[in-house]
């Protein structure tokens, strides 16, 4: 088990102080920067490849492969921004990352930018994440004092420069479309694709958009190799994963571990179990947009190849315990009113169908829902997820239609449940 | 704190708008942006009025109602709502005589929802003005309140 719990990106935590570079410097900070800089880029992304590292924002896209991307787009200036508009209930890897360790987030940044031949780079953080917000800015600083950012950096002749930029309450920012928007100064809603970011991003340049986990993984890479970072994982999935555990557990928090851990460690070993000795009834994984699973798939390993049997994948890595205390459709209604309140209101399908499923849900929970009410929300949530124009959209849906599949009866059950009573 | 004050901070730049516009509201002993305001921030930045009251509608932490001192934000997330967030909620609206959404007579604290503010791992949780307060029970709820009335006096 403990072979399983692996300290790579959060090895500093509580060991340097945020506000020190000094600190990260004296634990081998801005090493792997000095060391990229005599690289040549192009060795740079080689390497990110042979790491197989993928966003860990929940999309898993190849990091390596958005980095030359960017490198091959033309245009200038190119962008570096970083997704950190950690929105979706159950997830708090990021706000750690940023507020523990917050050079490692930054000089995975620079890195990146000197590899795809970026400019500029954004940390875009959410409103409600002040103190995040004080210590990147305060670290940003810091890196320019030392000439870690700026012009001729390290007098090696690269030029790069980065802000801070606040977001002021919007879920859907972390949608990468809506979160350039936001950067632009604009409400944050999605528009089609392609063009993708790495073309046509920010201010309609070259971008790559990165989530804060997946730039912090970067000087790591750098430091040891891909092939030994890739070496840390399975097969499918490589490097270490940071854990939002949350809901009903003993030890909430958060956890890096290798691929190779299966749900049910963490919830039990990690995370001790569900308190008062009650049972796991279900297990929400990535948070509101992710499947809501049963107890029997506890066992899966977090590996893509693995949770892919089953349309599985454990995204950006929250895991949200709920114990048998729980109703299905209490839970429902609270996820489907959340979306329902962050939907940006662009797209038809996402916009009304959200107010839609709301009142279908409130007949079964009043029990006067039909057979054909069943089918009318199931043939909704199929429109909202082909048709809608963002990620919002088309996964709000999915916790619904993972609790029809997997706890049927909690919703089915309710059908006609008023006409019982009387 | 002057409008052309915090721009100036932020850098003048639209997509430093939001960040500035935040800080100006929270400066403010009613938490929230008039007319004036919205009017004063386009000038400023020679946004058209329009662009810049589409921020204020679009984006939840903005007001244009006056709110209270302290802005209670409460989560009702789901690791938050399986971990008894409605007790929160009940213990706040018994606590202050308000109900959610409302502002006490005095001015001092507004009661609001907020989306998960990435506090899960200390559920149920609340955010207070720039503070964070998890693991909440009613004892220290109450304490939470008392000591904010007092400083608040």
């Amino acid at each position: 088990m403990s072979n399983k719990v692996k300290k790579l990106l959060t090895a500093r935590f509580g060991v340097v102080s945020p506000d020190s570079i000094e600190d990260y410097i004296k634990n081998g900070g801005y090493a792997s920067l000095k060391k990229a800089l005599g690289m040549d880029p192009e060795a740079i992304i080689t390497e990110v490849k042979a790491s197989g590292l993928r966003g860990r924002g929940g999309a898993g896209f190849p990091t390596g492969i958005k980095m030359e991307s960017v490198r091959r787009a033309t245009g200038s200036p190119k962008y570096v921004v970083c997704n950190a508009d950690e929105g979706e209930p159950g997830n708090f890897k990021d706000r750690y990352l940023m507020e523990k360790d917050p050079h490692q987030l930054l000089e995975g940044m620079i890195i990146s930018a000197f590899a795809a031949g970026a400019d500029y780079g954004a940390i875009f953080v959410r409103g409600e994440y002040i103190n995040s917000i004080k210590i990147l800015d305060n670290a940003i600083k810091q890196a320019r004092k030392a000439g870690f950012l700026g012009k001729n950096i390290l007098g090696t002749g690269f030029d790069f420069e980065m802000d801070v930029y606040s977001g002021a309450g919007s879920y859907v920012c972390g949608e990468e479309f809506a979160l350039l928007a936001a950067l632009e100064g604009k409400p944050a809603r999605s528009t089609f694709k392609p063009p993708f970011p790495t073309t046509e991003g920010l201010n309609g340049k070259p971008t790559q958009i990165n989530n804060v986990e997946t730039f912090a993984n970067i000087p790591h890479i750098i430091d040891m190799g891909g092939a030994a970072y890739a070496a840390l994982g399975t097969e499918a999935s490589t490097g270490t994963k940071l854990i939002s555990l949350s809901g009903n557990v003993n030890h909430p928090g958060l956890y890096e571990v290798t691929y190779d851990i299966t749900l049910r460690e963490i919830i039990e070993e990690l995370g001790g179990g569900v308190p008062g000795g009650r049972a796991v009834k279900m297990v929400q994984l990535g948070g509101p947009s992710g499947p809501i699973i049963p107890p029997s798939l506890l066992d899966l390993k977090i590996d893509a190849n693995e949770m892919r049997k089953y349309n599985l994948s454990i995204a950006s890595g929250a895991i949200i315990v709920i114990d048998d205390r729980a109703d299905a459709l209490d839970i429902l209604v609270r996820i489907m009113e959340f979306f329902h309140h962050e939907s940006c209101g662009k797209c038809t399908p996402c916009r009304e169908g959200l107010g839609q499923v709301l009142g279908l849900l409130d007949k079964f929970v009043d029990g006067t829902a039909t057979e054909a009410d069943l089918k009318l929300l199931r043939n909704l949530l199929d429109v909202m997820s082909q048709a809608s124009l963002c990620g919002l959209g088309q996964a709000a849906p999915t916790a619904i239609k993972t609790i029809l599949q997997y706890f049927g009866d909690e919703l089915c059950g309710r059908i006609g449940a008023a006409k019982e009573v009387k | 704190m002057e409008v052309k004050e915090v721009l100036d901070k932020y850098g003048n730049s639209p997509g430093r708008l939001l960040g500035a516009m935040l800080e100006y509201q929270r400066s403010k002993p009613q938490n929230y942006l008039t007319k004036e305001d919205i009017q004063a921030f386009a000038k400023e930045t020679g946004l058209p009025v329009s662009r810049v009251y589409s921020l204020v509608t679009f984006y939840s932490l903005f007001s244009e109602v006056p709110r209270g001192r302290y802005i209670i934000q409460v989560c009702r997330d789901v690791p938050c709502h399986v971990n008894g967030s409605v007790n929160v909620v009940a213990e706040l609206e018994g606590l202050l005589g308000i109900k959610m959404g409302q502002t006490t007579e005095d001015g001092m604290f507004t009661l609001e929802y907020t989306s998960c503010i990435g506090c899960c791992e200390m559920a149920p949780a609340m955010q207070i003005g720039e503070t964070v307060y998890g693991n909440l029970t009613p004892e220290k709820i109450a304490s939470i309140i008392g000591e904010l009335r007092r400083a608040g006096k």
